[in-house]
C-alpha cells in the first residue's frame, strides 16, 4: 500500500505520542466515574440521534443516497474542483490550493498580512486543526479566537478538541467554570451552564466586533453553484465573517458535492446524526464575497488525496464529520477523545490517522472492538470497522504491531494447524486450569485474569464428549 | 442433508456443554450432524489482529473440511461471520468458498431461515437478558440493530420469546457490545473491563438472572468479571436455552 | 510518490487526483425520491420551531403581527429595531449605514422568510435587497414571518424551490442561536439571537 504513504503533511507535530491508545485509554478509565459519565453524555447524544433517524422513514434511503453522491464526487473530483473554482470566481471568490497543512497555514497567514489583520476570530474546523493553524498564527503574531464555546473552552485551557462536533465534552462544568473564572473573571463557584454561556456571549462579542478578519471551515461547498455551506448552532460563523471584510474558508479538498439539490439529502442527515437536532439552527450559503468584501477559499488537501488512491480506504472521504461513530463507539465513550492522539478521534479518527502517519498511529485500528456499530451509524455508509480490519493487516503486513502479538499469532497458526497439537494443547490448558493453584494461573502478568477469571476448565473437551454420545447411540 | 457442525476451539476445549446443546437441539429436529474430528479454528483471533498470512492456512484447512456439507452450522456467530463474510479476501475465486459461505449459519438462523422452525417445545421459567453479540448482530443480521431504521428481522429473539416461561427482560442499552473484542479484552484491559461491567450492571438493573448471547466468547469474558466479582447473575449460551437445559 | 511543485499546488493537486482511479458511479436522481409529507405541513412546521426554542404563531395578517409586536418589542425594551416587513415599523435605516460595526447594538429585526420547512422548521433568509446581512446574527431578537403557502414538507422541495443568491447569502435558520457545549446542557442564545419569533401569516 505504497500510495498511502504520505510525507506531505504538516510536520511540526509528528513526533510519536508518548502513550499509545491503550495507555491513554488505561488512564482515562482508572477513574471508573468520570469515564461512566463521559460515556452517558454521549450515549445521550446518539440516543437524541436515533430518535431524529426514526422520524424519517427514509432514513436508510437517504444514507445510500448520500453514500452514492460522496462516492460520484471522488471519482470526479478534479473535474468537480475545477467547476467549483470556476463558479466561485466567477461570483468574486479568490480560490487558493494547499498540497498540505504548511502551504494552508502559509496562505493564510499571507492573506492576514495583506490586509494588516491581527485580531481574528475563527468558527469550527477540523481542517485548521489538523494543519496546527492557531499555534502558528499566533508565532507570527495574530491574535486567534475560537468563538465556537466548545472550541473557545479548550482553547483557553491549551487542550485541543476531544470530538469533532463537541469539543469540549470531556470536561465537567466546575471545570469551565474555573477556567472562566481565571480568564474572564467569572464568579468562583459559579457553574451554572447558562451564566458561564451568557458570560462567554459578552466576552466573544466583542472579539467578533474587533476582528480584522473571519476564518471558518467549509461544511459543503457545490461544485455547480461555487458557494460554501457552513453549520452552526451558535451563529459564530455568520457573526464572525459578517462584520470584518475579509472571510478565509478553508476546506479539504472533499467537501466538494456536485450539485445545489444534492444539500437537500446531506443536510437531512447531518444533525441529525451529528446531536440528534432535525437541522442546525444556521444552514449558511454563502455564494461569493460580501458587497466590498473579500472571500478567499483555500482548497486543501493534507494526505486526501493519498487516501483516495486505496481502494479500501477511499470510502472515508465521506465523512461528512458529523462525529456519530465516535457518539456510538463504546471504545471512544470510555477512553475519551485525547485517547487517539489525532485531530480526529474515534472510529473514523482512527481510519484517516494511520494513513497520515501508520508508524504515529499503529494503535488506533486495535483501540476497536470490531462492533460494527459505527459503519450502521454512519449518515454516508462508510464500512467503518471493516477499514480498521483492514488497517490491522497493513499494520501486520509492515511489522508496526508488537512483537509479542505477532509470535503469539505464529504459535496460534501452529498449534491450531494440527488437530493433534490443538487436542494435546487443549488438553493441557484445562487440565492446568484445574489443577494448578489459582495464584499461579492467575498472576498479575496474566492480563486476561488481572480482572476476570478464567474460564472454569471442563474435565472433557466437546469432541470427546461428541464420540461418547455417538458411542452411546450406536450401542 | 449433511450438516457438519463447526464447533469453535475455545467451544471445543472450555464449553463443551454449549456444543452439546446445539447438538440436541438440532437431533431433537431430525437433522443428524457431523462433526469432522479434524476441525480446529477458523483462523479470526489471527486475521483479527491483522496477521492474514497466519490465516491462510487455518482457513484452507477449515475449506477443505467443510466445502463437503450441504450446511455448516455452528453455535457461533462470530466465527460464522467470519468464514461468510472474511474468508473472500483469502481465497481468489475458489468455487468451493462460493458454495460454504451460502451454507454456513449460526445455530439461530439455521433454525429460523433453514428449518423454518417458528417455536420450540422446551421451557425456561426465569428472567432473561439477550446480550445481541455484534458479529451476529452486525454483520449476521440475527436481531434488528439500533442505529438501522426501518423493518428488521428478529431471530435469536424471536425463537427465545416463543420459549414457555421465559420472561426476556428490556435492556436499557439494547445492543451496546461488551468490550471482548478478542485480543481487544487483553490489549485494551481498561476499556475492555468497563464495557464489561457496563453490559452486567445493565442486565442486573433490568432485573435479569439469566444473560444469554449468540457467542461465548463474550459470555466467557463477562463471566469472568462475574465471578471475579460475585455478581448474581449466570450466564448461558443460546444454545442451552433452546436445548431446554435447566438452571443449574 | 507523485512530485511536489510548490510553485503550483493546484497543478500538483489536480494531477495527483487525475492519475488516480476511483471505481465510477451515477449521481441519483433526487427528484424521484419517496419522501416523508405531513398530514398538516403547517403544524408540523409549528411544532419543529416549538423543538428548536423558537416561539412560533400562526396569525391572519400583517396587522395583527405590528400588534402582537408592540406588546412583544415593550416587553424586550427594544431601542433599535430593524425590519424590512411593510406595515411594521422599525427605526433604523440600513441605508444610513456604512459599516456593520455601527448595528452592534441593534436589539430587534424583522424580516420576512421566503420559505418554511415543515421537518425541522428551518426558515430560508436571504440578503437579497439588504445591506447588511449581519442583522441576521447581531440582534438581540429576530422576528421572522412565513406565508403558509410558502410551506414545505421537506428540505428535498426547500432546495428545489429556492436558487441561491449568486452572489448572495442564504441561510436555513431554525429556531434560536443555541449551544450545549458545556456538559451538553442546552442554554439558548449563543452568539446569534437570543429568542427567535415566527409569525405564520
Amino acid at each position: 500500500m505504497n500510495a498511502i504513504h504520505n510525507t506531505n503533511h504538516t510536520g511540526s507535530r509528528n513526533s510519536p505520542p508518548a502513550l499509545d491508545h491503550p495507555q491513554l485509554a488505561n488512564i482515562f478509565t482508572a477513574d471508573q466515574a468520570r469515564a461512566h459519565w463521559h460515556d452517558g453524555a454521549l450515549w445521550f447524544v446518539r440516543q437524541k440521534r436515533d430518535r431524529m433517524a426514526k422520524a424519517i422513514p427514509e432514513w436508510e434511503e437517504l444514507r445510500s443516497l448520500a453514500s452514492q453522491i460522496k462516492a460520484h464526487a471522488l471519482a470526479n473530483l478534479p473535474e468537480y474542483l475545477e467547476l467549483f473554482e470556476r463558479q466561485a470566481t466567477e461570483m468574486g471568490a479568490v480560490v487558493h490550493w494547499a498540497a498540505d497543512g504548511q502551504q494552508h497555514n502559509q496562505i493564510v497567514y499571507d492573506l492576514l498580512k495583506e490586509n494588516r489583520a491581527q485580531r481574528v476570530v475563527k468558527s469550527k474546523s477540523m481542517l485548521t486543526e489538523e494543519c496546527h493553524l492557531n499555534p502558528f498564527l499566533e508565532a507570527h503574531g495574530i491574535e486567534v479566537v475560537d468563538t465556537d464555546l466548545g472550541e473557545w473552552i479548550v482553547q483557553l485551557r491549551g487542550e485541543p478538541p476531544s470530538h469533532i462536533v463537541l469539543p469540549a465534552i470531556h470536561i465537567k462544568k466546575e471545570e469551565v467554570s474555573e477556567t472562566f473564572h481565571q480568564h474572564i473573571h467569572t464568579e468562583e463557584g459559579n457553574y451554572d451552564p447558562t451564566y458561564l454561556t451568557r458570560q462567554a456571549r459578552h466576552h466573544l462579542r466583542q472579539k467578533f466586533l474587533g476582528a480584522q478578519a473571519g476564518i471558518t471551515g467549509v461544511n459543503f461547498a457545490v461544485a455547480e453553484t461555487g458557494g460554501l455551506v457552513i453549520c452552526t448552532n451558535e451563529g459564530n460563523a455568520d457573526l464572525g465573517v459578517s462584520l470584518p471584510n475579509l472571510h478565509i474558508a478553508c476546506m479539504g479538498i472533499e467537501k466538494i458535492v456536485p450539485r445545489w439539490i444534492d444539500l437537500s439529502v446531506f443536510i437531512r442527515l447531518l444533525a441529525r446524526s451529528a446531536t440528534g437536532q432535525p437541522i442546525t439552527t444556521y444552514t449558511s450559503h454563502f455564494h461569493g464575497p460580501r458587497v466590498g468584501g473579500q472571500l478567499h477559499i483555500v482548497l486543501v488537501d493534507n494526505g486526501r488525496s493519498a487516501v483516495r488512491s486505496h481502494h479500501t480506504f477511499q470510502e472515508a472521504l465521506h465523512c461528512i464529520r458529523c462525529g456519530a461513530c465516535m457518539n456510538t463507539c463504546p471504545v471512544y465513550r470510555r477512553s475519551g477523545g485525547h485517547s487517539y492522539s489525532n485531530t480526529v478521534p474515534g472510529p473514523i479518527g482512527s481510519v484517516l490517522a494511520p494513513a497520515m502517519d501508520a508508524h504515529k498511529h499503529h494503535s488506533l485500528p486495535y483501540a476497536c472492538t470490531l462492533c460494527g456499530s459505527c459503519t450502521d451509524v454512519c449518515p454516508v455508509k462508510i464500512p467503518l470497522h471493516h477499514q480498521l480490519l483492514a488497517w490491522r493487516g497493513e499494520m501486520a503486513e509492515r511489522k508496526l504491531i508488537p512483537l509479542s502479538k505477532r509470535l503469539s499469532m505464529k504459535m496460534g497458526r501452529i498449534v491450531l494447524g494440527n488437530s493433534l497439537l490443538f487436542r494435546t494443547g487443549g488438553w493441557l490448558a484445562r487440565f492446568g486450569l484445574r489443577m494448578l493453584p489459582k495464584w499461579l494461573t492467575h498472576h498479575r502478568l496474566n492480563t486476561w485474569a488481572r480482572q476476570r477469571d478464567l474460564p472454569i476448565a471442563p474435565k472433557q473437551s466437546f469432541r470427546a464428549l461428541f464420540q461418547q454420545r455417538k458411542k452411546r447411540h450406536q450401542d | 442433508m449433511r450438516v457438519g457442525l463447526f464447533i469453535p476451539c475455545y467451544v471445543d476445549q472450555f464449553y463443551p456443554q454449549v456444543g452439546m446443546a446445539t447438538v440436541e437441539v438440532l437431533e431433537r429436529l431430525g437433522i443428524e450432524v457431523d462433526f469432522p474430528e479434524a476441525q480446529t479454528c477458523c483462523g479470526q483471533p489471527m486475521a483479527n489482529t491483522g496477521c492474514l498470512d497466519d490465516t491462510r492456512p487455518l482457513a484452507d484447512r477449515f475449506l477443505q473440511i467443510f466445502s463437503g456439507y450441504d450446511h455448516v452450522v455452528s453455535p457461533s456467530g462470530s466465527c460464522v461471520s467470519m468464514v461468510r463474510h472474511h474468508y473472500e479476501a483469502l481465497f481468489h475465486n475458489d468455487a468451493r468458498l462460493h458454495h460454504l459461505s451460502e451454507h454456513t449459519w449460526e445455530l439461530c438462523e439455521f433454525l429460523v431461515d433453514v428449518l423454518k422452525v417458528e417455536k420450540l417445545p422446551v421451557r425456561f421459567p426465569h428472567r432473561v437478558g439477550l446480550h445481541s453479540s455484534c458479529h451476529g448482530l452486525r454483520e449476521l443480521r440475527l436481531d434488528a440493530c439500533s442505529e438501522r431504521m426501518g423493518n428488521q428481522h428478529s431471530k435469536v429473539r424471536r425463537l427465545l420469546a416463543g420459549i414457555d416461561g421465559i420472561q426476556l427482560v428490556d435492556l436499557k442499552r439494547c445492543d451496546e457490545c461488551c468490550g471482548f473484542g478478542g485480543t481487544f479484552a487483553v490489549a485494551e484491559e481498561g476499556v475492555s473491563i468497563l464495557m464489561g461491567v457496563d453490559r452486567i450492571e445493565d442486565h442486573v438493573a433490568s432485573g435479569a438472572e439469566v444473560m444469554t448471547a449468540t457467542d461465548a466468547s463474550c459470555l466467557m469474558h463477562l463471566e469472568g468479571i462475574i465471578r471475579r466479582r460475585n455478581i448474581p447473575l449466570r450466564t448461558m449460551h443460546v444454545a442451552e436455552i433452546l436445548a431446554g437445559r435447566n438452571w443449574q | 510518490m507523485n512530485t511536489t511543485d510548490n510553485r503550483n499546488p493546484r497543478r500538483t493537486i489536480l494531477d495527483r487526483l487525475r492519475s488516480q482511479s476511483v471505481p465510477h458511479v451515477a449521481l441519483p436522481n433526487l427528484n424521484a425520491g419517496a419522501w416523508i409529507e405531513y398530514a398538516d405541513p403547517v403544524q408540523q412546521f409549528t411544532e419543529m420551531i416549538k423543538l428548536v426554542g423558537g416561539n412560533c404563531q400562526c396569525i391572519d395578517s400583517v396587522s395583527s403581527v405590528a400588534k402582537h409586536l408592540g406588546s412583544f418589542s415593550q416587553r424586550l425594551e427594544a431601542k433599535r429595531t430593524y425590519s424590512a416587513v411593510e406595515g411594521i415599523p422599525g427605526n433604523v435605516n440600513l441605508g444610513d449605514c456604512h459599516d456593520p460595526h455601527e448595528l452592534e447594538n441593534l436589539d430587534f429585526v424583522v424580516y420576512e422568510g421566503a420559505l418554511g420547512v415543515a421537518e425541522n422548521g428551518a426558515i430560508w433568509i436571504t440578503d437579497r435587497d439588504l445591506r447588511h446581512r449581519v442583522v441576521f446574527f447581531i440582534t438581540q431578537y429576530l422576528v421572522l414571518l412565513v406565508r403558509r403557502t410558502n410551506i414545505v414538507h421537506t428540505m428535498h422541495q426547500a432546495y428545489a424551490q429556492i436558487a441561491p443568491p449568486r452572489p448572495g447569502f442564504g441561510v436555513f435558520l431554525s429556531g434560536p442561536s443555541k449551544t450545549a457545549d458545556i456538559e451538553q446542557s442546552l442554554v439558548i442564545g449563543a452568539h446569534g439571537c437570543r429568542e427567535l419569533q415566527v409569525f405564520v401569516l
